[in-house]
Order: C-alpha cells, then sequence, then structure tokens
C-alpha cells in the first residue's frame, strides 16, 4: 500500500523542477558512513485486504473485557458509551486538526475544549481547568508539581491509598529533582483508607505527623481510593490547610455526579483519569487526566487552556490563552514540558456528558453504587469472601477471597468471568503498605451500569460453587 | 476552486459561532439515561457515607440531535488535514488512513482492560512488540519503551533513562546542551528532569556550531539534545563529529525525533551516534492529532541504555507467547498503563501496510516535495538558509515586510482565505518572519502546485494591496481575535446567567 498520489511521472517533473537527476541526490548530504544501503529489515508491506485481516486477526487472539462479563476496574472502568460519543469524535475535522495554534479555522476544536474546561469545573467545583493532559497519573504529578511552586516548597506526601501506577510515576517524576516525596503513611486497617491520626503503636505513620515535619508542598490524596474506599476530606483538608500545604485530590469524573465535590471540603487541586467519561479502555490508553485549581493559581496551572474573547468584528470567539506559562514561549521556565493535550479524547468526555447530561450522570453512579453495594453484599453472604474493613465506597470495592485468588481467576475466567483485580498484582508493581498476606487475598471488584443483577447472581453463584 | 471563493473584505460568510452546549436544550431533553434498575437501592447518602452532591451541577440536558447539530457546527468551523493542505512545519500533517481508525475501534482492541491476564491479550502484547521491532529497526536504537504518551513526554523519559544511567554509575551531571533552534519543549523537558538547560548559536549554515558546543562540552554536561534533521530544515553534516564530541565528555547524544519522516529508510540515529531518541507516532506513523492529541512518543535507545527504560514493556518469551515485563533498572512508570495504545494500533497498522519500501517512499517523496515547493518560491520570498532541504524548509516574510510592512502573521492569516492552513510562523525565532513550510508526502502535486500559485498571488497583493494582506481573514467565521484581552481578563469556563 502507499498513501503517496504524486505519479511517477510527475516525479521524474519534480526532480527536474529541482534540478537533481535522482532523488538520492537529494539525500547527498547524509555523510556516507551512515547512509543506509538497502531497504529496513520489516515485513513486506500489505494490501489493505491483507492489513485488514491481518489486524482482525490480533484482535481475534485477545478475548476483550468488554465481550466477557467483567468486574475489572482499578483506574480503568467499563462504562457504556453513548453511540453519539464516536460520531462526534470520527468527524474528520475534528480529528485530522492539529493544535488550535490559528484560531480562526480551529474554534470547532476550541469551543469544544472550553466547554471541556467548564464541565470539569462543574464536575469538580473548581475555578478553572485546563484542556486535559495525558493521564490521571500525569495530572496528578502536575498537581505536585504545581504545588511545589506556588508554595515554593519541594516535599509531597503521596497517602499509600493512591493507585500503586499513579504513586509510582510520581515517585519517578521526584527522582527527577524538582520534588521530593515525603515517607509515605500508612494504611488505616478499620477502613481501608490513609492513617490520619495515631495512637503509641501507630506513631511516625500517620499524616498528622507526617505534615508535623512541616515544609510539605502537597498531600495527594485518592478519593475513593485505590482500594475504593472514600477518604475523610474533611479532616485531611483541615490537616493539609494548618501545615500550610496544598490538598491534591484525585477522583472518580462518574461519582462526582452524586458526589459532594472535592471542592466543598477545600482540595485545592482535583484532578483524576476521565477515561470514565465516553472513552474506550483500550487496554488502558488513550484516556486523559482532568485537572481544576482555583483561580488565584491559575497562572501556575501546567497544560493548554482556552479562553473566550471575541474577534475583531465583536462576535464571541475562542483561543488558546494564558501562554506565557507554556514551553514554546517560556522554554527552560516554563511550568511544565506538556505541549498537547488529550483533545479528542477530552471531546468524547464533553460529548459523553452532553449526551447523558445531568440527570443521567447521576443517574448511571447511581445505578453504579447500588449494584457495587447489591454484589458486595452477595459476594460476602457466598461464604467464599470476608471484609477486611467496613468503609463508605462508590462503585468499588475490596474483599478478601477465601483460597487462591489466581485460581479462582483462571476458573471464573472459563466461566466468562473478570473475577475483579488481584490486589497483590497491582502490588508487586509498588506495595501499599498493607499486610502482604491480607493483600495475597484481596480482590477489588468495580460494578458498572453494564452489569445485570443476573450476571451478578451467576457470578455468585458460580464463585460460590469453586 | 479556492480561486472562486469570495475572499475580500465584507464577505464573512454566516457560519460563525453560535451557541454553547450550554445553551441548549431544556431541562427535560435526554440523550442516554441509566437503565431501570434491577437491584434494591438503599438510602444513596447512607452508602456514601453522608456525601450525597448538595453542590449544583451545570450540566447540559440536550437531546441526541441537539448534540449532533451542535458538534457538526463546530466541526464546520475547524480546518484538518481531509479540509486542504495543511502545511505546517515541523508538524508532519500527513493523511491519516482510515484503515488505521477501523483497526483500533475493532473490539479486540478498544474492550481490552489493561488488567486482563495475559493469556487474554495475547494479540495487543504481539502487536507491541511488533511495533517496538519496527521502531527499533528504523532508529537503529534497539531498545524500545512504549509508554510514553508524547513527544515531549518521550524526550523527559528519555532525559530520565540518561539520569538513571548516570547514576547507576555514580557521575551526578548538571546541565544538558540544546541549540538555539530546538523546539520549546527540550528547554521545559530537561527543566523538569532537574538540570540546567544551556543554550548554544547555531552557525550562518543554520547548524550546529561545532566549536561553539566544544566549548561548553565538559564532565557537568548529561547530554545534548538535537533535531535532525534539525528546525531549518537541514541534516546537520557534521553528525558524526558532533556525537563523538558529546562522548568524548562522557554525555549522551539525544535525538529530537520530530523530523524522522525526512530520513525513514535513508540513514538511522543509532548508526549517527544518538544514544536515545524519541518518536511522534503522531507525525511520523500517520496517526491523528486530533486537535491536539492523543499523541504517542515511544523512545528508543542504545542496549547500554535498555535496562533503564520506564516499564512496563511488551516483551516475547522464548516460547512464542508474550507478556508484560520490567527492564532490569527501570527508571519505574512515566504513566499509568502501557501507553496510548489506541495510537500504537494505528501507528503498526501504517508500518504493516508501508513495510521497509514504502517508508523509505515517505521519506523519498516528503524531501523532494518540500524542495520542489522551495525551489518555486524562493525567488519571490527570502530563504535564508538556501542548500538542498529536507522534509521541511524555512523562509522569511522579511522583504515583504520591509518593502510593504506585511508581516508574516498576515500572510499566513490571507492563506486561510484561499483554503490553506498557514505554515508554522515565527518558529525557530532565529529567522526573521519565519514561514516553516512541510508539505508532508502525502500531498498532491496539485495541492503544491496550488500552494505555490496562492503564495505567489498573496506576494503580489502583499506589494498592490498592502491592507488587503493585514486586513485578512476575511472568509473564516471569526477572523483576528483578541488575543491579549483573553489572556488579560481570562473567561475560561461558561458560567450560568442567575434567573
Amino acid at each position: 500500500m502507499r498513501y503517496i498520489p504524486v505519479t511517477c511521472e510527475q516525479r521524474e517533473a519534480m526532480l527536474r523542477a529541482v534540478g537533481v537527476s535522482t532523488v538520492d541526490e537529494l539525500f547527498s548530504v547524509i555523510p556516507e558512513a551512515v547512509r543506509l544501503e538497502g531497504e529496513l529489515a520489516l515485513p513486506d508491506g500489505l494490501t489493505e485486504i491483507e492489513l485488514e485481516s491481518h489486524m482482525r486477526s490480533l484482535a481475534s487472539r485477545n478475548r476483550p473485557a468488554g465481550a466477557l462479563v467483567s468486574f475489572l476496574g482499578a483506574g480503568t472502568y467499563d462504562h457504556y458509551i453513548p453511540s453519539v460519543v464516536d460520531h462526534v469524535v470520527s468527524k474528520p475535522e475534528f480529528f485530522t486538526a492539529y493544535t488550535p495554534y490559528q484560531p480562526e479555522v480551529s474554534q470547532g476544536t476550541l469551543q469544544a475544549i472550553y466547554e471541556y474546561q467548564s464541565m470539569v469545573c462543574a464536575l469538580t467545583g473548581m475555578d478553572v481547568a485546563n484542556a486535559s493532559m495525558y493521564d490521571g497519573a500525569t495530572a496528578l504529578v502536575e498537581g505536585a508539581l504545581m504545588a511545589a511552586r506556588v508554595t515554593k516548597r519541594q516535599r509531597v506526601i503521596c497517602s499509600p491509598t493512591v493507585h500503586p501506577e499513579w504513586q509510582n510515576t510520581l515517585v519517578t517524576y521526584a527522582e527527577a529533582g524538582r520534588i521530593e516525596v515525603g515517607q509515605f503513611a500508612s494504611v488505616d486497617m478499620a477502613d481501608g483508607t490513609t492513617l490520619l491520626h495515631g495512637d503509641d503503636a501507630t506513631s511516625g505513620h500517620t499524616l498528622a505527623d507526617e505534615l508535623a515535619s512541616g515544609d510539605v508542598a502537597a498531600v495527594l490524596i485518592q478519593t475513593p481510593n485505590f482500594f475504593g474506599s472514600f477518604e475523610d476530606l474533611e479532616e485531611i483538608a483541615r490537616l493539609t490547610h494548618e501545615a500550610g500545604a496544598l490538598l491534591v485530590v484525585a477522583t472518580n469524573p462518574i461519582l462526582l455526579g452524586i458526589m459532594e465535590p472535592p471542592s466543598s471540603y477545600g482540595a485545592d487541586i482535583v484532578v483524576g483519569e476521565g477515561q470514565p467519561l465516553g472513552n474506550a479502555m483500550s487496554f488502558g490508553g488513550p484516556g486523559l487526566g482532568f485537572f481544576a485549581c482555583k483561580d488565584k493559581h491559575v497562572r501556575q496551572m501546567p497544560g493548554r487552556v482556552v479562553g473566550r474573547t471575541v474577534d475583531v468584528d465583536g462576535n464571541r470567539a475562542f483561543v488558546l490563552t494564558l501562554s506565557t506559562r507554556e514551553q514554546h514561549i517560556r522554554r527552560e521556565k516554563a511550568t511544565s514540558n506538556i505541549c498537547s493535550n488529550h483533545a479528542l479524547n477530552a471531546l468524547a468526555a464533553t460529548v459523553y456528558l452532553s449526551a447523558v447530561g445531568r440527570e443521567g450522570l447521576a443517574g448511571i453512579a447511581r445505578t453504579c453504587v447500588a449494584k457495587a453495594h447489591y454484589l458486595r453484599d452477595a459476594l460476602l453472604a457466598s461464604g467464599k469472601f470476608s471484609a477486611p474493613w467496613e468503609s463508605a465506597f462508590g462503585y468499588e470495592f475490596a474483599l478478601a477471597y477465601d483460597g487462591d485468588v489466581m485460581d479462582m481467576h483462571e476458573a471464573m475466567l472459563e466461566r466468562g468471568f473478570l473475577a475483579g483485580v488481584s490486589v497483590a498484582d497491582v502490588e508487586a508493581e509498588w506495595p501499599t503498605g498493607i499486610d502482604s498476606d491480607l493483600a495475597e487475598h484481596l480482590v477489588l471488584f468495580a460494578v458498572t451500569e453494564k452489569r445485570t443483577k443476573r450476571e451478578m447472581d451467576a457470578f455468585v453463584k458460580e464463585v460460590a460453587s469453586l | 476552486m479556492t480561486e472562486q471563493l469570495a475572499h475580500s473584505p465584507g464577505t464573512a460568510p454566516s457560519r460563525g459561532p453560535r451557541s454553547l452546549i450550554f445553551e441548549l436544550g431544556a431541562p427535560e431533553s435526554r440523550c442516554v439515561e441509566a437503565p431501570p434498575l434491577d437491584v434494591p437501592m438503599g438510602s444513596l447518602d447512607e452508602m456514601l457515607g453522608g456525601r450525597t452532591r448538595r453542590a449544583a451541577l451545570t450540566l447540559p440536558n440536550v437531546t441526541e440531535l441537539e448534540i449532533m447539530r451542535h458538534y457538526s457546527h463546530l466541526a464546520s468551523m475547524n480546518f484538518g488535514v481531509d479540509s486542504g493542505m495543511y502545511p505546517l512545519g515541523s508538524c508532519t500533517m500527513k493523511y491519516n488512513p482510515r484503515i488505521n481508525e477501523d483497526a483500533c475501534r475493532l473490539e479486540g482492541f478498544a474492550g481490552l482492560h489493561p488488567y486482563q491476564p495475559e493469556d487474554t491479550t495475547q494479540g495487543a502484547l504481539e502487536l507491541m512488540v511488533g511495533l517496538s521491532d519496527a521502531l527499533a529497526e528504523i532508529t537503529g536504537l534497539p531498545g524500545v519503551s512504549l509508554q510514553p504518551a508524547a513527544g515531549a513526554h518521550g524526550e523527559l523519559a528519555a532525559l530520565m533513562v540518561f539520569r538513571a544511567a548516570l547514576t547507576a554509575r555514580g557521575d551526578a551531571r548538571k546541565k544538558v546542551i540544546i541549540p538555539d533552534t530546538a523546539h520549546g519543549t527540550n528547554p521545559a523537558s530537561v527543566t523538569m528532569c532537574g538540570w540546567d538547560a544551556i543554550t548554544i548559536p547555531s552557525n550562518e549554515r543554520g547548524e550546529v556550531d561545532l566549536d561553539a558546543l566544544k566549548a561548553v562540552l565538559d564532565t557537568d554536561v548529561a547530554a545534548f539534545m538535537l533535531t535532525n534533521p534539525n528546525t531549518v530544515g537541514l541534516f546537520d553534516e557534521n553528525i558524526l563529529q558532533i556525537t563523538e564530541a558529546v562522548h568524548a565528555v562522557g554525555a549522551f547524544a539525544y535525538c529530537d525525533g520530530a523530523n524522522l519522516n525526512a530520513i525513514l529508510g535513508k540513514t538511522r540515529p543509532g548508526d549517527m551516534g544518538f544514544d536515545a531518541m524519541h518518536i511522534n507516532l503522531h507525525k511520523t506513523f500517520a496517526t491523528p492529532h486530533g486537535g491536539g492529541g492523543p499523541g504517542s512518543g515511544p523512545i528508543c535507545v542504545t542496549d547500554e541504555l535498555a535496562p533503564f527504560l520506564p516499564g512496563p514493556i511488551a516483551v516475547e518469551f522464548e516460547d512464542g507467547g508474550y507478556g508484560l515485563g520490567w527492564p532490569e533498572q527501570s527508571l519505574g512508570r512515566v504513566r499509568a498503563g502501557y501507553g496510548n495504545f489506541g495510537v500504537l494500533v494505528r501507528a503498526y497498522a501504517y508500518v504493516r501496510a508501508l513495510g521497509g519500501f514504502g517508508l523509505r517512499e515517505v521519506a523519498e517523496q516528503a524531501v523532494l516535495s518540500a524542495n520542489y515547493l522551495k525551489v518555486k518560491l524562493e525567488a519571490t520570498f527570502e530563504v535564508p538558509y538556501g542548500r538542498t532541504c529536507m522534509h521541511e524548509f524555512v523562509m522569511s516574510g522579511a522583504r515583504q515586510k520591509r518593502e510593504y510592512g506585511v508581516r508574516t502573521l498576515d500572510m499566513a492569516k490571507r492563506l486561510l482565505d484561499y483554503g490553506f492552513h498557514p505554515p508554522t510562523i515565527y518558529f525557530p525565532m532565529l529567522v526573521e518572519e519565519g514561514m516553516m513550510i512541510e508539505p508532508t508526502e502525502t500531498e498532491p502535486l496539485e495541492a503544491l502546485d496550488s500552494f505555490v500559485k496562492v503564495m505567489l498571488t498573496i506576494a503580489e497583493e502583499a506589494a498592490d494591496n498592502p491592507e488587503l494582506v493585514k486586513g485578512a481573514p476575511y472568509s473564516t467565521p471569526v477572523r483576528r481575535l483578541d488575543e491579549a484581552g483573553a489572556a488579560r481578563n481570562p473567561d475560561l469556563r461558561y458560567r450560568p446567567t442567575p434567573e
């Protein structure tokens, strides 16, 4: 296959116009020692028919969660994607456009981003949002870096209940030098949340202890957290602000439809993974990181941002703005090196939120919560699972399986179920600090609106019979 | 055809901005709702531990038709590669093949959860290994991580690899050297990696000034970052001396891969002595730009650096199966998940469609098309670096500014009236009134000729009727926005009018 429309004859004419006889003459500037003789060792090109068949065959070697009864979550969720979403993002004027540097011919992208920013502000209750970031993990890191710039401090404290992959990402960035990650506090085993205050036995391992050492730029919290439990944002905000630090909260955008937003508890920066809003799971990417903060910190915010203005005729118009924060103007003094946003994923999120609307989002969130509570009760009643703690949760929860988790997962996959995420598997990469004997048995279950009572009942029946 | 379009003052079409989505619909309008609840519903507030939302939630309530009309209207105000030629230098706005769009939407790819057991994701992992192998072959750098989400993310990840390798050999360094023609992301990434960026001037040929480079190279230098071909579209002839000088002080040579399109199958950064590079799959490998993303910025490194790559990465086992693994001394993650997988699917399909022969043809045509435009335009516009260019070149509007007071910005806006997206302007900064033009290999000759004709027409207009050019554009939905006002009084979100 080739995607080059110039014909052989035209090519000859172009070579003559340029004044060379062969195309290789154009490459004569490349030192001979590094010129590639012969062809790259790659498989031969395919016709479209062959390619289509090859791609289908690769795809058929996967068993997608979307085609199984899946209870997998832990950051990526199998929500229903309204048909209208892909029809909008497939419009070529959206997906074949570049970053909207020329506002006169980019009003579509720019207005859509402005709408997206408005919706993120509505969900999170914050004043301003950027045009989106790579994913939830990098948005959390950018939140920590921003807090460091605002407070002119370097040390950030991350809750051990933040998603392990996000903690791992944070520490990678911290090793590059601009921030330090303080010691991690412990998990409160009473409810699977961050240990805030302690007694003699836990001394030195609580958030309060960590903050007492002073000079903290930010506290990073996820709620509901990796284990599904809601954190006590009110108390965390109080402790954080007493120490003069900023509170960075990661959260789930679907739950924001029914849950009091972090802004109400005093969050300074709110971030999260936006995949649940109309984006395919796609093996974990691309999704989008949403990022929102307060007005007073907007000039320290990373990433692209779109503002509303007027044109020379007085028409309402939209434009990339506050770019003096950014790398193409400020170079080494920029607030971040980021120059893309996940515009198309943000567009999907915008169309999703338009399609479900205020009532639909609340309805979907309520449905997920009710179903998750139903499944948890049923699994506990099966006698095969026990609760590691009692805590309020949204549509994801952790239970300890009475047996070998890997065996259970295999047996249930044979029956067409993806039976939750093994906490030990995720922890193998980055420990959250809970007891490893417990972690080995812990399974995270997520239940979206796509799951039916019949599927859940069948699942419980099968898992009980193992 | 474009010539027939009305494009003089007072002819703006009526497809300007209308409503925001928030201003449409009615409280009872619905598009998609949750299915009827088939389980008992307890007290929501109890389930949420007293966290039920009390704050207002300003989301629209609209019907599906309103959504389609609204976003169709927005799309009509956008210019994409499908709309016309997009000669945006440094951005490689080539055609995005549709089969790739179909492939990434297959349920077997789009429906995969990252935590599925590996035996249910063998096809996806095989694809990732296949793409990694192809990128290694194309760049001559055998270690590949597909994790980074974008070019700038890849740059940062590669600098982190350098840092990890230096730390492992107990060799703390402080600086990274960058030519003045570098993309802004280079110095910004250096800062994020905790180092200081040192800028060196280019020589009069637009290349790295070897003496200036050598003068700042010492054992405090961690790396030298170079875009080659560089941002004025020239292949640096001294590349081997440059990488040798960098290595002589124990530093690493980094290749910004933004311009890989020019050299596919012709030469390889690994063979030039680079230790690491990022690749913009959304440029060279034809994945769509999406109005700003998602992109994908895999990094390729030498064998020496491969153990430090960010993970996890897809690997092939001896038994022919595939899995995810961590490089031995991996620096950790730079994001959640395994990369922008949906973008990787498209890039893989592109590589398989073209093969080695097709990729070389891409570079050859991209370079030929750029030189063709340069030859056709250089009598009218100043071209500061006149020799054979690679896949793009930079010309200057200095003559038009000097003689007629018409700036490059004005000519760029005028191009919009003729149905072309403007080139990249005012970058790199060392060219006065610069226009960086990259046609890409996917433009037909008719489009190239039409672009030339329009540029020459605009140059004539600049001479005969400079005010016409300075007032452009006339045919776009909005024109000449108040950008200063937008920054001075930021309005960054919709606020409902109180009732």
